[in-house]
């Protein structure tokens, strides 16, 4: 966190951490990462928690992150268009029935098209309502998200009750085929050299072969290909000439149509993008379960949206929240007692956040931050297992802390939310 | 423009969009081969006898009351261009705590009762207090913050049911806090509707529709006749003019927030107190995000938002009789869902023709019309967002978000 804070003050003035990390900030968050992840081990090995980096976690945080960052990618699109997208959950609800139904019947190929044109019909509703009737964005969105959960409801009644394939009122039958996986031979299948690396414990050496071999081992192909669509969203954004009247009717919708850009279609293109990315991120989401379930989203609609503003609305930073939250969320999936390890680290975070703040002579926020982090402590020392629960919202309170502790310095697009009509602006 | 024409316009939007929600609930109905028919004919069948049709009517009554209150909850952030997306969260661990605290003590009548709805509301007011204070010290959106806390509070109302606050016995198919004691009962209305001369209900009527409509004046009265309403609504309006007037908008924030959570707190008490009187695994959810939509549908004016709570409880109550019918239940939230996505695009045509009448009735006088739109000249009662031009999804505008 330190890092972070430091260089929000760079743009006046070089701290001492800027100066030994080196200046460009591209270096600073690689350096930041690096840091975070010789936290992590330390925190292993003292702990004794082998799940904090097992290639199993990084593995389930892998699939776990995949949804969260394509519900994030497709705010993006819409929110660089400058349509706040609040409905990327009810969308997502859409993806994950659409996969669903189309699943059963025609497998995974099925299950991926039905659940991006799913996803696709809830963002032309978002677009026509906003964009066509100029509805306030967040109300739009919500409205969205009540009417998803019913709309699936309704139609699972009317689908799965009494299908001959199985399924209910809160269920689908089971996907006909799973997607095709892949894992590297030598390194992570065969003799799999990174899973003996692994489980010899060592310190950073071990954590680095269980994340490469979580990575690598059992991946699906389709993951690949989502995990590519980030880099390919800020090609599309940042460097074409389509990203670039996309974002300007996000940063100043009037100017934009003064130089001739259609701003109404682009904003139309920007949210059935939206739509169909968030609708993809339900898709996975029936993958990891091979069936559809109500409630299967949990909120990671919303969770997506939070990754997004963490990320400062760009593709980078976007991917680094959803990998984020996949880790808290797998990693409270995979172990209980593991979450309690996780205290130690905020304990450590905490208390560089408090040296931090004192240097600077801001003694409330370090007061804050220590007693936070005193206590983080105790709970580590004094608990030994979370009960479901609590463990059950590690992400989502991940999520606010991280929010909390990192959202200073953001830029949203400048017309974000704002509705556009033609002539009055 | 004309009183007439202007009530006109303003029953014009509702009007519309429930015609048009029929329609297109018409259109699911007969899709699924079923007559719509015959299905509006079984929603709004209220019974045979008078006995069932006054039981149909207390049922319809009691949904009322928390959906009132849940749409009160919402529609005072609302005011202010806040959107508190937790009231789910806040009524649940609100309500968990206070039947605890209530299940614990043994007092006389109206004390024990002030205590429950005291800790309820405290609990609420807290809850919804962390959203407004990481919204003004670190600038963290009010939509992410308060739905993130829903799940924190989820998870904790049922991390202390099943640990702490567990009454039930273990193995219990449904788990449940300690019953309170009947002191801790609020009392019943039955009274008023056998004296009125109607048939005796088998459900009670909560007495906490009163303690519902009193709150509901008092919402009205504080934002509409006080200096605290009028810096509400006016922040909401346009946050650097209401600056520039010298409120404090931070402050603003935090005490509207902790005014929404206050009110969500008692969401979950006319169940807990007039019904169950414990909290357990199949006590009402899904009340903070149906107040949502009560509260767009009621235009975020405490009257509007009693006919919204008095429809949807309407609603609610056909999904059982149609479950009879066999048609599926789940028509009632598709009803509900569509009803708020048209009322809101209806209140925005609505908002748009009274704003061309306007500016031709302002021509007309040959003065400048009155409304140059930047878009953010929404009349206080008109936009289903309040003052929501200001950009809702975004943190922290005052505090240099944009440095």
């Amino acid at each position: 966190m330190t890092t972070v804070e430091s260089s929000a003050t760079t743009g006046t003035r070089r701290g001492p951490l800027t100066a030994l990390l080196g200046g460009s900030r591209s270096r600073r968050i690689v350096w930041l990462l690096i840091g975070v992840f010789v936290l992590i081990s330390a925190v292993r090995v003292i702990s004794g928690e082998q799940e904090l980096t097992s290639s199993q976690t990084f593995s389930a945080a892998l699939l776990l992150a995949v949804p969260i960052a394509l519900a994030a990618l497709g705010g993006l699109f819409s929110e660089r268009a400058g349509v706040v997208n609040i409905g990327l959950e009810g969308m997502m609800i859409l993806g994950t029935w659409g996969a669903g139904w189309a699943g059963y019947q025609w497998g995974w190929g099925g299950a991926v098209l039905g659940g991006v044109a799913f996803g696709l019909a809830g963002g032309l509703l978002h677009a026509i309502a906003t964009v066509t009737f100029g509805v306030d964005h967040v109300v739009s969105g919500v409205a969205i998200n009540i009417l998803a959960a019913g709309i699936v409801r309704f139609l699972s009644e009317l689908f799965f009750i009494d299908n001959p394939a199985g399924g209910g009122a809160a269920q689908s039958p089971r996907l006909s085929s799973r997607p095709p996986e892949f894992s590297l031979p030598v390194l992570s299948s065969g003799p799999d050299l990174l899973g003996k690396i692994e489980a010899q414990h060592w310190f950073l050496i071990s954590d680095l072969a269980g994340l490469l071999r979580g990575l690598t081992s059992g991946v699906g192909v389709l993951t690949v290909v989502a995990v590519l669509m980030i880099p390919g969203a800020y090609l599309l954004l940042w460097r074409t000439a389509f990203g670039l009247r996309l974002r300007s009717c996000g940063e100043n919708p009037a100017a934009a149509d003064s130089l001739g850009v259609p701003v109404y279609r682009m904003k139309y293109v920007a949210v059935l993008i939206s739509g169909a990315l968030a609708g993809l991120g339900g898709v996975f989401l029936v993958f990891v379960a091979n069936i559809y379930r109500e409630g299967q989203t949990g909120g990671r609609g919303f969770i997506g949206l939070a990754a997004l503003i963490f990320g400062n609305w760009r593709p980078g930073g976007l991917a680094a929240g959803a990998g984020l939250f996949g880790y808290a969320d797998g990693l409270q999936l995979r172990s209980r007692t593991a979450v309690v390890a996780l205290l130690l680290l905020v304990a450590v975070l905490l208390a560089a956040l408090a040296v931090h703040q004192g240097m600077k002579r801001r003694f409330l926020q370090a007061a804050i931050a220590a007693v936070f982090g005193a206590g983080a402590l105790v709970g580590f020392i004094v608990i030994d297992e979370l009960p479901p629960g609590i463990v059950f919202f590690t992400p989502h309170l991940t999520t606010l802390l991280v929010l909390s502790l990192a959202s200073q310095r953001l830029r949203p697009p400048k017309a974000d939310g704002l509705v556009y009509r033609r002539g009055e602006n | 423009m004309s009183v007439v024409r202007r009530i006109g316009l303003a029953l014009l939007a509702p009007a519309l969009a429930i015609t048009v929600a029929l329609v297109i609930s018409a259109i699911v109905i007969a899709l699924i081969g079923e007559n719509p028919l015959d299905a509006f004919r079984v929603m709004t069948d209220l019974g045979d006898t008078p006995a069932q049709q006054v039981q149909s009517i207390v049922v319809i009554l009691n949904r009322f009351v928390p959906l009132f209150l849940a749409g009160l909850a919402v529609s005072v952030a609302f005011r202010m261009g806040l959107f508190n997306i937790g009231v789910e969260g806040q009524y649940r661990l609100a309500t968990i705590l206070a039947a605890a605290v209530g299940a614990a003590v043994v007092l006389p009548g109206p004390l024990h009762l002030l205590l429950i709805v005291v800790v309820a509301v405290a609990v609420g007011a807290l809850w919804a207090g962390i959203v407004g204070v990481l919204k003004v010290t670190r600038g963290v959106s009010e939509v992410i913050s308060s739905i993130m806390l829903n799940f924190v509070a989820l998870g904790l109302a049922s991390y202390l049911l099943t640990g702490p606050l567990r009454g039930s016995e273990e193995g219990a198919s449904v788990v449940t806090t300690t019953p309170i004691a009947e002191s801790g009962w609020f009392p019943d209305l039955n009274g008023l509707l056998t004296g009125l001369g109607l048939a005796e209900p088998r459900s009670d009527l909560y007495g906490f529709l009163v303690v519902a409509l009193i709150v509901g004046v008092l919402v009205a009265v504080l934002i509409k006749r006080t200096r605290f309403g009028f810096d509400l609504r006016a922040t909401g309006m346009s946050p650097s003019a209401a600056t520039a007037s010298g409120v404090d908008a931070r402050s603003m924030v935090v005490k509207t927030m902790l005014l929404s959570g206050a009110i969500a707190g008692l969401v979950g008490l006319p169940d807990l107190l007039g019904d169950t009187h414990q909290f357990g695994t199949e006590f009402t959810a899904g009340l903070g995000f149906l107040g949502i939509a009560v509260s767009l549908l009621g235009r975020n004016s405490p009257l509007g938002i009693a006919f919204a709570a008095l429809l949807f409880a309407f609603l609610d109550r056909a999904a059982l009789p149609l479950q009879f019918a066999d048609i599926p239940s789940s028509v009632v939230t598709i009803i509900q869902g569509t009803i708020v996505l048209a009322v809101v695009i209806a209140n925005e045509i609505a908002r748009r023709l009274a704003l061309r009448s306007a500016e031709r009735a302002g021509a007309s006088a040959a003065t400048p019309p009155p409304l140059s739109g930047a878009g953010g000249d929404t009349p206080p009662d008109d936009g289903p967002g309040g003052g929501d031009q200001d950009r809702t999804g975004q943190p922290g505008q005052p505090q240099g978000a944009q440095a």
